[in-house]
């Protein structure tokens, strides 16, 4: 609760008479003439004692704490708090247990916000965090056999203001201030949440949600927060392989972008545009699929534009506060889509292209991945086998790429600049955070000197002409602000062009905060 | 004042006197008969507000008046009684509830019908299974009886009663502690506004009265207003609602005969100790009292002719007359002992949602117990004076009164025994009582 000192104001004599008593601010009614203040130093005698009362059983365990450095226990006490400790010395403690597969809880350093109770009852609805005992001896816990272990449990750990929720998966990792956070989409499925990657010498350490209030609000789910495994897979393809005489030799890029040509272009010159196939995946971020349509079409114009496969598993899950994790398991198809329809002749998604296939109308294929699950099987692979050509990019091996003449290797969206439209018509756009992995290259750079672009691939400039090209994409020409914008409707229900951090940072970027205690503390002296 | 005759408790010594028949021979429910074939639910409210009646449940207020705040087109109305009865040494509701259970539930049926609730809920303490079979019975001989369920006396009024059995913890008497653990929740008061009158159980309209509150409207519906405000302290300006009609008096502690007795409001301390509670025990002195309940504060035996009606105790310091459950302690008693209790029984009881509250409280037992074990320092009682002055609605700094019930021992037993105090400290620990630095913590004594 935040206490502050109100009064009012005598309209005639201008006379301001104050309530004698401290009251919460978020309960009190504002009116004409009401007087708030929030610095007196009455104010500032009750924040002081409340800092205090909660620092009686606190561990102050900040070294070995996770949170130290996003600590808002931290933070406030450097502002408000007390110089001299007036409470006896606790002997010091750190007992951990976990509630779920994700979060541990360690109950001393809790200060009962009630935060996380309210989170599993109000906006995931499964209701699994309770408080029990009373009083000082309150402590978060789940019930005995039903451990937090809903779709969205790692949210509890961002929203716990101290280290009494920890990340399982991030715990003892890395210390918060070495971290730099990039802002990022999630590429999980088509809700598209905004999120930030942290990381550290090239090296992602965990994922958090950032406030975008059109798209995800503060939450992410699990799925997009831990299962990014996939970005530093072993089996990751990391050069460009072709298969001469029935073996495997790698190529340098150079001769891998002429390959190409060789492969792709042939069918479609011998043959004609149409039987040229060339797949947009929906992994694909907007520039990109713009880049490589206008590379099909460079070709010939009737070049068959082909929207990837659209990974779908399930249903739709709705939780309590309205949050969702859609079905539909990638994060472009809208964008995708648009692109092919304004390019293509005769647009067709990937079920259209295998009857081609079967059909023989379709003669070779330059097919685009970036899937992080396996995406096709050995079954629906073959039927490519009877193509003349056959070239695949994507970020692993697959049945696909086994079958290829060329693989070139593509990267994740942790490794690129570029932007998404998701379910709802939401472009919103992420930028790098990890080096490309291995000899992959940037799949729009890919695209670029596909087109015999000069220089290097920037997904900006890509946007503003994709703007100017492609009339759904004419909102983007200044480029996209923070919270996204909405390319059907046409107006975001919340405008946002101030830049919104995490949870834990409602400030962007962690160097930023970690100045403003240093401004703190020299301000202080 | 000799010539007073018990109403509340009149009947409590006939044999079988919770059965309705011997309620209906002492002429039970003719109040309710009378209000439901001759006067309004709004006639029943103005009945109430000029008998100037005050809520017995401890923080006295007027009981006609918080039945008019309801919204008067409410569809839904609650009316939730009070008999979670948990302050300290207080027991006059479970009197009522074992031996009088219809006079309650007459009360509660005219309380109803002046509010127009047709649903009550009667929340009884979980320690009383005695009260809670009692009133069991009788809800069930009233639905036989006709006096409950539809259309009651063909008067179109329909009411059903509840029994809610607690969940045995002081914080929830408290009012919207008390709704959210009838809702199944745990017992968190709720911030006010929106007061109970406006949002209460279920999100409705609600009212909540104290089971002695309610005792008493049968018998202002009997004998009338007049008869209700001859009785008790006349109110002595405009703003004072006055101290009017009988009250049930608690009496324990060092007493040699421990009792509740009915009285006018207004008896002295001293009166109740010497003629109804049979003067202290074992032929020593009093040395000190707590008015009404644990957290009204401290009486010294100087005090002790301090009138106990809603203005009194608080002329001395305390808190107010709160249950008017007078605890008696003698010339033995260490104020060291007093305090320590005290404090652990509102650390035991704090709720946990306020800081203030949750951490206030615990620290002060913890103080406390530094104190009493003898590693005591002058420092402490510093700590425990700035800590009883920033806890509790009062300063503004709770969400409910548990935590000014908390500080009200430590305020009294500070400003009243400081000396005491000191000397104790001093005395056990004379080798480091002037020590100011923070200290390595006890091995602590459990709470629980
Ligand atoms: C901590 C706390 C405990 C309380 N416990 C009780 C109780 O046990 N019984 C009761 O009748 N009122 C109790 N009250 C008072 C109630 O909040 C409320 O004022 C009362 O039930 C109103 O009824 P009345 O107006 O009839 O007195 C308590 C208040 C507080 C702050
Ligand atoms: S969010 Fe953290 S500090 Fe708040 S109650 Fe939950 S565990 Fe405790
Ligand atoms: S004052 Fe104490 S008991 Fe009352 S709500 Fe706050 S923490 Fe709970």
């Amino acid at each position: 609760m935040c206490l502050v000192e109100t009064g009012t104001k005598n309209k005639e004599t201008g006379e301001i008479s104050m309530v004698p008593k401290l009251v919460p601010a978020c309960q009190t009614p504002a009116k004409d003439g009401t007087v708030v203040v929030t610095n007196s130093p009455k104010v500032k005698a009750n924040q002081n004692f409340v800092q205090e009362g909660i620092l009686l059983d606190h561990p102050v365990d900040c070294p070995i704490c996770d949170q130290a450095g996003e600590c808002w226990l931290q933070d406030y006490y450097f502002e408000f708090g007390h110089q001299e400790r007036r409470a006896d010395i606790h002997p010091f403690t750190s007992k951990r247990r976990e509630l779920g597969p994700h979060v541990s809880l360690f109950a001393d350093r809790c200060v009962m916000c009630s935060r996380c109770v309210r989170f599993t009852r109000e906006v995931s609805g499964e209701g699994e965090l309770m408080v029990i005992d009373r009083g000082s001896h309150a402590e978060i816990d789940v019930f005995p056999g039903f451990p937090i272990e809903n779709k969205m449990s790692g949210n509890v750990n961002d929203i716990c203001p101290v280290g009494a929720l920890c990340s399982t998966d991030f715990l003892y990792e890395q210390r918060v201030w070495f971290l730099e956070a990039q802002n990022s989409v999630c590429t999980k499925c088509s809700t598209g949440c905004a999120t930030q990657m942290h990381v550290n010498h090239n090296q992602l350490y965990r994922i958090q949600p950032r406030f975008n209030p059109n798209a995800n609000d503060w939450w992410m789910c699990d799925a997009g927060r831990y299962e990014n495994q996939f970005v530093t897979a072993p089996e990751r393809l990391d050069g460009v392989m072709i298969r001469r005489n029935n073996a495997w030799e790698p190529l340098d890029w150079p001769h891998a972008i002429r390959e190409v040509y060789n492969h792709v272009a042939d069918v479609a010159l011998n043959h004609g545009g149409s039987h040229l196939a060339v797949v947009l995946s929906p992994f694909l971020s907007c520039e990109e699929a713009y880049l490589l349509a206008s590379y099909a079409v460079s070709i010939l114009s009737d070049v068959t534009l082909v929207v990837g496969k659209i990974p779908v598993v399930g249903q739709d899950e709705k939780f309590k506060a309205g949050f969702t994790i859609r079905a539909e398991k990638c994060p472009n198809r809208r964008g995708v889509e648009e692109i092919v329809k304004h390019f293509g002749k005769q647009p067709l998604d990937w079920d259209g292209m295998l009857a081609k296939i079967a059909t023989g109308e379709i003669k070779g294929a330059y097919v685009t991945g970036g899937y992080g699950d396996p995406w096709i099987d050995d079954a629906e692979a073959a039927k490519f086998e009877r193509l003349e050509s056959l070239v695949v990019q994507d970020i692993l091996p697959s049945p696909l790429a086994r079958r290829a003449k060329l693989v070139l290797p593509g990267v994740t969206a942790f490794e690129k600049d570029g932007s998404y439209v998701n379910h709802a018509g939401l472009i919103q756009s992420a930028s790098w955070g990890l080096r490309p992995h291995g000899g992959a290259h940037v799949d729009g750079q890919t695209f670029s000197d596909l087109l015999g672009r000069r220089g290097i691939y920037n997904a900006a400039d890509v946007l503003k002409e994709l703007a100017v090209k492609v009339p759904f994409f004419a909102r983007c020409a200044e480029g996209v602000p923070p919270a996204g914008l909405n390319l059907v409707t046409g107006q975001e229900k919340h405008p946002l062009t101030t830049e919104l951090g995490t949870v834990t940072h409602p400030t962007p970027t962690f160097r930023s905060e970690a100045s403003r205690m240093l401004e703190v503390e020299s301000s202080t002296r | 004042m000799a010539e007073f005759e018990p109403v509340l408790l009149a009947n409590i010594h006939k044999p079988d006197s919770h059965t309705l028949s011997v309620y209906r021979a002492a002429g039970g429910y003719a109040a309710i008969k009378k209000v439901l074939s001759t006067m309004s639910p709004v006639d029943t409210v103005e009945l109430v507000k000029a008998s100037n009646l005050r809520g017995r449940g401890g923080a006295g207020f007027p009981c006609g008046l918080k039945w008019s705040f309801l919204p008067k087109d409410a569809p839904t109305v609650y009316m939730c009684v009070n008999a979670d009865e948990s302050e300290p040494a207080t027991f006059n509701n479970r009197i009522l509830m074992e031996l009088d259970p219809h006079q309650v539930l007459e009360g509660i049926m005219i309380g109803c019908y002046a509010t127009r609730a047709q649903t009550a809920y009667i929340y009884v303490r979980c320690e009383y299974p005695t009260a809670y079979k009692r009133l069991h019975q009788a809800i069930q001989e009233c639905y036989g009886a006709g006096l409950l369920g539809k259309n009651i006396n063909g008067s179109g009024f329909n009411l059903d009663i509840y029994l809610h059995r607690g969940a045995a913890a002081y914080i929830c008497g408290e009012e919207t502690g008390l709704i959210e653990s009838l809702e199944g929740k745990r017992a968190w008061p709720r911030i006010k506004p929106p007061f109970p009158a406006i949002e209460g159980a279920f999100r409705k309209p609600t009212v909540v009265n104290n089971i002695e509150t309610l005792a008493n409207v049968p018998h202002i519906v009997n004998r009338g207003a007049d008869w209700f405000k001859s009785m008790g302290v006349p109110s002595t300006n405009p703003k004072d609602p006055g101290s009017y009609g009988p009250k049930l008096y608690c009496i324990s502690g060092h007493v040699n005969t421990p009792c509740c007795v009915e009285l006018p409001l207004g008896v002295t301390c001293r009166e109740l100790i010497e003629r109804h509670g049979g003067g202290v025990w074992k032929g020593r002195k009093g040395k000190m009292a707590i008015p009404g309940g644990m957290s009204m504060g401290l009486l010294t035996e100087k005090e002790f002719d301090t009138p106990l009606d809603f203005a009194g105790p608080g002329k001395v310091g305390c808190l107010g007359l709160g249950t008017a459950a007078v605890t008696v302690m003698d010339e033995t008693v260490s104020i060291v002992d007093y305090l320590n209790n005290a404090c652990r029984f509102f650390a035991h009881e704090s709720c946990g949602q306020c800081t203030p509250c949750r951490e206030g409280t615990s620290w002060t037992s913890r103080l406390m117990t530094r104190i009493l074990s003898g590693k005591g320092r002058l420092k402490d009682l510093e700590i425990l004076q700035s800590i009883s002055q920033s806890i509790g609605i009062m300063p503004g700094t709770t969400i409910c009164g548990l935590a000014d019930g908390a500080a009200w021992p430590l305020k009294n037993a500070l400003g009243k025994f400081r000396g005491e105090l000191e000397e104790y400290i001093k005395k056990t620990n004379p080798g480091g009582y002037q020590q100011e630095e923070p200290a390595m913590a006890l091995v602590e004594l459990a709470h629980h």
